[in-house]
């Protein structure tokens, strides 16, 4: 079998081993002991609470109050996304280098580029923080509620939005752009003239897909007390009781999928 | 096209008007104020050598968290997106893992795994798997087929095949998309805590809640740090990838 030796068996050795190397501590510091998964205490407890979930709970009343669940779910995912528009247009027309006039003869000048860099500064503060600790800290000042949920997906995907739609607009071509300025044109005529036309399809696209992204965030923001699937999800769980979480697990990808096609379909007709 | 807008307008309407939503209590002058109040006593941080040090021991279990999650995600996925007959249940498998977010797959592998880092780390392979197999079989897929077939032509077997012909292709792309993930999980991995499965999150949820305001920013400030590091070096090592 000579002719099936690999001639590149020591490299392959050597990474492998290397990287069992690196992954051992990694083991031992996030206490991976899959092994425990299979004791048989664990085994009992696991297989009880899976064995609860059939039949999943299908009463009218609770079917009510999951709907509910899942409408204000997709309510507070819109409503974020729609108030974190408010913050990523503005800050997009602030920070997009494409619309600078002076930038036009060569270097920007000096007050519009630290203008730029401080929105650019503020979105990445904006993004980097979690929704979830925006949400915390949102419900200590405004209480339990839908109210902490929709601040803190407009705060988060308001940074990201504001970003994307920013590095969309530079990466296009200027030709047009670059005219129209040239001529005269003020910057709101060449956002809605050269700009919009060009890239509003990208724009929609990429906003859409936030939006189911939010919707999957809104459900985790539930569990800190933001209201929707994810907070019955929460006490459903609390109470170990298995045949609730199912049908609230079935909901949500029912959810998921509709959010993912629908976003999928609008995508496809964008192009 | 006006369908969809008026659809559009009618889903925020009554998104806004079916949510009971406290601006007025919000934008009100005590609920500013406490806001203020909340913002200023983050300052000072606590920068006191026992809880930094304790600080620095969570950003390294979180860093860890969302390394071998990724890392396990990574070998599950590929795993996974290799099957070429019967892909539909794998397809069907990966949707599955991938539509419920990390934090609720922790919530529920906090039975089996209990409290800490361990439930945490899986709940992110659980999730991740489903978003890179998909990945993965996607680019596996669309890479280009002439070495594969010209091995198989030569009577080389399927294994070998993707080891030497259609592996070494998409390698880089693969890498790529993991480091990607990473980027991701590594924000997840920060707030896991919330729930209990360990990281930077457990001190900033126990913190905030007994609104010890100085430990909460100098947790803050690790994981904003951390998420920056992460980002950097992700960054960097696509870059060397893609040379």
């Amino acid at each position: 079998m000579d002719r099936l030796r690999d001639p590149a068996w020591a490299g392959r050795v050597f990474w492998t081993g290397a990287a069992l190397v690196l992954l051992w501590p990694l083991g031992v510091a996030t206490e991976f002991r899959p092994w425990q998964l299979f004791m048989p205490d664990t085994l009992k407890v696991t297989s009880r609470f899976l064995g609860s979930f059939f039949p999943p709970a299908l009463s009218a009343e609770f079917l009510a109050l999951v709907a509910r669940g899942a409408w204000r779910t997709v309510a507070i995912a819109t409503a974020g996304v729609t108030l974190a528009l408010l913050i990523a247009v503005p800050a997009t027309l602030l920070s997009a280098r494409v619309l600078s006039i002076s930038a036009l003869s060569g270097r920007m000048a000096r007050g519009p580029f630290w203008l730029r860099q401080a929105v650019r500064w503020m979105l990445i503060v904006l993004r980097s923080i979690p929704e979830l600790v925006w949400a915390l800290v949102f419900v200590r000042v405004v209480g339990l509620g839908p109210t902490a949920g929709v601040l803190a997906i407009a705060l988060t995907y308001g940074g990201m939005l504001g970003k994307v739609y920013g590095e969309i607009l530079d990466s296009g071509e200027t030709h047009a752009t670059e005219t129209l300025l040239r001529n005269g044109a003020g910057r709101l005529q060449t956002l809605a003239y050269a700009l919009l036309p060009q890239n509003a399809a990208e724009l929609t696209s990429y906003t859409v897909y936030r939006w189911e992204c939010a919707i999957r965030s809104s459900v985790v923001l539930g569990f800190v007390g933001a209201g929707g699937l994810g907070q019955e999800l929460d006490s459903s769980m609390k109470m170990f009781n298995g045949s609730e979480v199912a049908t609230m697990l079935f909901v949500f990808f029912g959810l998921v999928a509709a959010a993912d096609g629908i976003s999928g379909w609008l995508r496809r007709r964008l192009g | 096209m006006r369908a969809f807008g008026v659809g559009l307008a009618l889903l925020v309407l009554a998104s806004f008007a079916s949510l009971d939503l406290q601006w007025a209590q919000f934008f009100s002058i005590d609920a500013l104020r406490s806001m203020g109040r909340f913002m200023a006593e983050f300052f000072p941080p606590d920068l006191s050598p026992a809880f930094v040090q304790k600080v620095a021991l969570g950003t390294l279990e979180t860093l860890a968290m969302s390394l071998l999650g990724t890392a396990l995600a990574a070998v599950a996925g590929l795993l996974l997106a290799l099957p070429t007959r019967g892909r539909a249940p794998m397809r069907l498998l990966m949707n599955a893992l991938r539509s419920i977010p990390e934090l609720v797959w922790a919530t529920l592998l906090l039975i089996s795994a209990g409290l800490g880092p361990f439930a945490g780390t899986l709940a992110l392979a659980f999730h991740t798997t489903g978003v890179l197999g998909r990945l993965f079989a996607e680019t596996i897929e669309n890479a280009p087929p002439g070495p594969a077939f010209a091995l198989r032509a030569q009577g080389v077997g399927g294994t070998q095949v993707f080891f030497y012909a259609t592996l070494p292709q998409v390698l880089p792309q693969l890498m790529s998309y993991a480091l990607y993930r990473w980027e991701n999980n590594i924000r997840a991995a920060a707030v896991m805590g919330v729930v209990g499965a360990g990281g930077l999150g457990q001190l900033l949820y126990f913190h905030m809640g007994l609104f010890h305001m100085g430990k909460t920013a100098t947790v803050l400030a690790a994981m904003l740090l951390l998420v920056a590091a992460v980002d950097a070096a992700s960054y960097g090592a696509r870059r060397w990838l893609t040379r």
